[in-house]
């Protein structure tokens, strides 16, 4: 079995801070991790895999250093990996995204199973798996956070919904994107730390993909970003003094002013 | 053609603004001047806090323009079980709103079973018009047979713009549909507006976890599609006589090859936390300090009549299960009233609670950011504040 894996590079997150005088991010000093929710899709590949024989391929469109995270998936088991990379991909949106990552799967083809993480946590759109599957026309599933069974023709997964599951059975080839509930994903070996090491990787870029300039990067793009800005705080903070009798009191009444209280807290003291 | 980033070098003061703000490490200073490298994604960050204006994101070379046969704004109108999602009348009112300035009628597109009654609240809650599809094989959501669906009713209406609740079921299909369709989509937004001289939807919402929002448009390719979060916009008030009409529409099922299919769905009651219609929550974090002191936060949240929320920290250490997580990997909520005890408000957290419209933030450090977004602050030891709040409250009669 193919099993093909997206990977996304991005900056850590949990290493991101708040200035707090502008409300803008310190990002100096930040490193960029594979996105979390993408170790858990590698981890859902490499456990068929492991059951059933094939390979897995990691898959990633980014500037030249993404290529750090295709080794680290290596290091956790990935099988083989390519690398879509031109300045024409910069500034994609998940339009012209998923239409590069399209034409390299196509370069990867065939393969049985594409997998994704549920998103990005950079930019937290979920948008790309579901588009790159309806670009290779597959059948996929979203939030999956359980696969029951995998056959030869098809796969049997369980979709979290807001108010529990769902069971679906898809046929095969097909795209699944998942979420963290879905496994625990493993540390990287040495043995795949040594490969990681000297692994070729081979590398596309729009030429290689017979991709327009016009279809890849900004240029490709159906969605233009006009403004990005601080989100407003728009809160009047009031830090309550006093001991804390008195501070409670003051909240009971700020609230009970703004009518999120229905009791009368005002002679309880 | 590869797009850059154009950096004015006579208007740069050499702050080095643009560098710290950078979320992608793409900008150095060489010789006092910022330089770009190929981490650049193009995102504008720099080109929105350079003092001098020295930085512009280049544009997208215009195109045709867009196809001007579509007019109107759609709404697609979730529904599970026969029961409409909230999110469906928060659309519809926004939806009014843009309908009425630009022009133009406001429709809804409803998928399922028995759809008489869904629909006829629709036309109560605003729609001009509801196009149904009442099917059998859409009585639980695929994102095949949905996605096909408002693909086909979309080129039959033309809609200029199509809005959904950004929900499991709107954010999993509609980026289907989106690639169909051949238009651009936006996920998740947090507002919207027109610029009626162009005709162009005005698309705000939050990436890096909140901490940049960004507007977006779609200038070429129509419709203008967005997913909406729930609970961000209002809900109108419904009419009692409606003027609209509900339009049975016919599917052509014959490109629906039935590669998923739906089994089961299974409903876990025990995860029915509702966090996300609660009015009132009151959320525990990692200051809770162990399991058993969840109870305070469960007694002041049933007197307030709320639901419990916890932070990731409190989830991972294994004190409450996961369907109450609030943040960016949990759950999205916006009540009127939030208490947050104990949590200390990271990022993560902030995302997904911070556009509740009252917040009260009680922690022991004074540092803490949840107090960054608090409305009131109580800097204290939880363990004494906690139970003063309970004991005034019952007091009261609570």
């Amino acid at each position: 079995m193919h099993i093909i894996v997206c990977l996304k590079q991005v900056p850590d997150a949990r290493q991101v801070r708040l200035d707090p005088e502008t409300h803008t991010l310190i990002r100096q000093g930040v490193e960029s991790i594979i996105n979390p929710y993408d170790l858990y899709a590698l981890e859902a590949g490499l456990r068929i895999r492991d059951e059933r024989g094939g390979k897995v391929t990691v898959l990633t469109m980014g500037p030249p250093q993404a290529e750090d995270s295709l080794r680290e998936a290596i290091s956790y088991g990935a099988d083989e990996a390519a690398l879509l990379s031109d300045r024409a991909f910069a500034g994609a949106d998940t339009w012209a995204t998923s239409f590069t990552l399209a034409r390299g799967v196509e370069k990867l083809a065939p393969f049985d199973l594409i997998l994704c993480g549920k998103q990005a946590v950079d930019g937290d759109t979920a948008q790309v798996g579901p588009g790159l599957a309806e670009r290779l026309g597959l059948p996929y599933a979203t939030w999956v956070r359980k696969i029951e069974a995998v056959e030869e023709d098809r796969i049997r997964v369980q979709r979290l919904m807001d108010d529990g599951y769902d069971r679906l059975e898809i046929t095969l080839p097909a795209l699944l994107t998942v979420v963290k509930e879905i496994n625990e994903p493993r540390v990287p070996s040495l043995k795949g730390k040594m490969r990681a090491k000297t692994q070729k990787i081979p590398l596309y870029g729009a030429a290689d993909l017979g991709a327009d300039a016009g279809q890849v990067g900004l240029s490709g793009s159906y969605t233009q970003v006009m403004r990005v800005f601080a989100p407003v705080r728009r809160r009047e903070r009031e830090m309550l003094q006093g001991p804390v009798e008195k501070q409670v009191h003051d909240l009971w009444v700020n609230l009970k002013n703004r009518q999120l209280i229905p009791f009368d807290v005002a002679g309880s003291r | 053609m590869s797009a850059t980033l154009l950096i004015d070098t006579d208007l740069c003061s050499g702050c080095e603004s643009c560098v710290s703000v950078c979320p992608f490490s793409a900008l150095s200073m060489a010789d006092g001047k910022p330089l770009v490298n190929d981490q650049c994604t193009l995102c504008g960050a720099c080109a929105e806090i350079c003092p001098e204006g020295a930085i512009r994101v280049p544009e997208a070379a215009p195109a045709a323009g867009p196809d001007p046969a579509y007019r109107g704004v759609m709404i697609f109108a979730e529904q599970r079980l026969g029961r409409v999602a909230e999110v469906a009348f928060e659309l519809l009112h926004k939806g009014r709103e843009l309908a009425d300035t630009l022009g133009v009628t406001l429709t809804a597109a409803l998928l399922g079973r028995e759809l008489d009654g869904p629909a006829r609240e629709l036309l109560r809650y605003g729609a001009d018009r509801v196009y149904t599809v009442d099917d059998p094989r859409l009585e639980g959501f695929t994102d095949e047979a949905y996605g096909e669906a408002l693909t086909q009713i979309i080129r039959s209406v033309k809609p200029e713009i199509l809005l959904a609740g950004a929900t499991p079921i709107g954010r999993s299909f509609i980026p289907k549909t989106a690639t169909q369709v051949g238009t651009g989509l936006t996920a998740d937004c947090t507002e919207l507006e027109i610029d009626a001289e162009k005709r162009l939807l005005l698309q705000t919402r939050p990436a890096f976890g909140g901490n940049i929002m960004a507007t977006i448009t779609c200038p070429q390719r129509r419709p203008q599609m967005a997913t909406v979060r729930p609970k961000v916009l209002k809900k109108g008030a419904p009419s009692d006589s409606p003027a609209g009409e509900i339009v049975p529409f016919n599917l052509d099922w014959s490109g629906i090859s039935g590669k998923t299919r739906l089994l089961e769905i299974v409903e876990e009651l025990s995860e029915k936390v509702r966090l996300a219609e609660a009015d009132v929550i009151v959320a525990g974090g990692r200051g809770l300090q162990e399991a058993k002191h969840f109870s305070l936060i469960r007694e002041l949240a049933e007197l307030l009549g709320g639901a419990v929320g916890a932070s990731r920290g409190a989830v991972d250490s294994g004190w409450i299960p996961y369907a109450h997580q609030v943040g960016q990997t949990g759950k999205t909520v916006a009540p009127k009233l939030y208490v947050a005890i104990g949590v200390s408000g990271a990022v993560q957290h902030l995302v997904g609670m911070q556009s509740a419209e009252t917040i009260v933030a009680i922690n022991s450090d004074p540092q803490a950011p949840i107090f960054d977004v608090a409305t009131y602050g109580i800097v204290g030891d939880l363990f004494e504040v906690v139970p003063e709040m309970i004991r005034q409250l019952k007091a009261a009669g609570g």
